[in-house]
């Protein structure tokens, strides 16, 4: 039997295809949802990902910038706008070339985790096109995307 | 000739093309060979060594006073303002005001990163913690520019600790633009790592591990040894077993090409024996020596002295 997990929205934004598990990350990436009204469903099954988590985002359009944040933790992520009920907008996410002041390096002896600045991540281009790394603009070393940890905001 | 690099900084080879490359190795031959005399009279360098390095720093000293210019130094945070909690960037910014040119060695990686976008002057990294000391890689580039007369298509065997060992992951990145063919050997746990392997793959540069260095000595053109730290080992018997193979001996080299020259950043402990040093291919005092010309290529380029 099919049932609604999470209520339909009126306006706003739906990110579905979230990776199961990582939507409270997702939250925080855009800034915690301190405002809007916001619903999550986690660990949802998913033909996809096995498990999905998706969250319904009330009376708020995503920017693009929001857009490609998603892409460094949910890469899968599927981003639809929603207005009076209806499908307005369908956006894909974009892995985005750099990751300013979003995450901490995991490097404890960087000089961002030392020093009171931003932190800067470049997308770094191995050999592997495939997988998706990020090099710290301060101590050069390089971590998966999903080995960022999100600065609270 | 110094137009690409003057007022700029030097903190990771990732930044220098093969073009920067060229002109510091060209610059640093010039400058030994008498062709360029770089006059830095009046000019300041401070050496902010807040991690001790008595090579690196006395390199970059005798580098600045054999033009003529002159030096600050400072070595550990101990008698200055850091210790009293100043932060780093208001010393930066302070110190910033008493020189031309800043040479810095912090213990924290991105240190000197950091250090270039605080300050209005040109920034030399000479070593953040585990993570770049490009002034060793360029000196490195020279020594064996003048060992081989060129640097395009040489055989570089990098010996030892490349796990930890900073210094040979800044040498196969500079090396990397001239087509050379690396071997890489060291115990398994203190192999290259996976990043600079990917990287090199990426630019079409040929590399091959290896365990021991027996086999491969006669194929080489360079042999760049660095220690293997018995810290590193969780098993002393494991370092036991393995630090003969990574000792380096007259025997080694026995089948050693003519033209072969062992290189090694200093300091040695035991991985050179002593009895190689009289050999023909030992080269490492000598390397030593290069620095400071490569020192004084980098001071005078950057502060548009050498034009």
């Amino acid at each position: 039997m099919k049932q609604l997990k999470v209520d339909a929205i009126k306006d706003g934004t739906v990110i579905d295809h979230i990776p199961g598990g990582k939507a409270v990350q997702v939250l925080k990436i855009l800034g915690g949802g301190k405002e809007a009204t916001v619903s999550i469903g986690m660990n949802l099954n998913s033909s996809k990902l096995g498990k999905k988590d998706i969250v319904k985002i009330e009376n708020h359009e995503l920017s693009a910038d929001q857009v490609n944040r998603i892409a460094i933790i949910a890469p899968t992520a599927s981003i639809t706008i929603i207005r009076n009920y209806d499908v307005a907008e369908k956006r894909k996410v974009e892995i985005p070339g750099k990751i300013d002041n979003i995450t901490h390096c995991p490097n404890p002896n960087c000089i961002t985790n030392k020093e009171d600045i931003r932190t800067l991540f470049d997308r770094y281009r191995g050999a592997d096109d495939d997988k998706t790394e990020f090099m710290c603009h301060y101590c050069e070393r390089i971590y998966p995307a999903d080995g960022l940890k999100i600065k609270v905001g | 000739m110094s137009i690409g690099l003057k007022n700029k900084h030097i903190i990771s080879m990732r930044d220098l093309d093969r073009s920067d490359l060229d002109l510091l190795v060209e610059t640093a031959g010039a400058i030994e060979e008498g062709r360029i005399k770089p006059d830095m009279a009046g000019r300041i360098a401070a050496l902010l060594f807040f991690e001790p390095s008595t090579r690196t720093s006395f390199s970059f000293d005798s580098a600045m006073k054999r033009m003529g210019g002159e030096t600050l130094l400072m070595k550990g945070t101990g008698s200055t303002s850091v210790q009293k909690g100043e932060s780093f960037s208001d010393t930066l910014r302070t110190i910033e005001r008493y020189c031309d040119i800043i040479v810095m060695r912090h213990a924290v990686e991105g240190a000197a990163r950091f250090a270039s976008e605080v300050v209005g002057l040109p920034v030399v990294n000479a070593g953040d913690g585990a993570n770049q000391h490009p002034t060793q890689a360029l000196l490195d580039l020279y020594s064996i520019k003048k060992t081989h007369g060129t640097l395009e298509k040489l055989k570089i065997g990098l010996v030892g600790d490349l796990r930890f060992g900073r210094t040979v992951h800044s040498l196969a990145q500079a090396l990397a633009p001239y087509n050379p063919e690396f071997y890489f050997i060291s115990p398994g746990f203190l192999e290259m790592p996976e990043h600079i392997k990917a990287e090199l793959t990426a630019g079409g540069v040929k590399y091959t591990e290896l365990k021991e260095v027996d086999s491969v000595v006669p194929e080489l053109d360079i042999m760049y040894v660095t220690r293997v730290q018995r810290e590193r080992f969780a098993d002393p018997e494991d370092y036991e077993r393995l630090k003969g193979s990574y000792i380096i001996t007259l025997d080694t080299i026995k089948d050693a090409k003519e033209g072969m020259r062992i290189l090694h950043p200093l300091p040695r402990v035991d991985e050179i024996a002593e009895e190689v040093d009289a050999s023909p291919h030992a080269y490492y005092f000598e390397q030593a020596e290069n620095g400071v010309y490569m020192r004084q290529a980098i001071l005078s380029i950057l502060t548009g002295a050498v034009k």
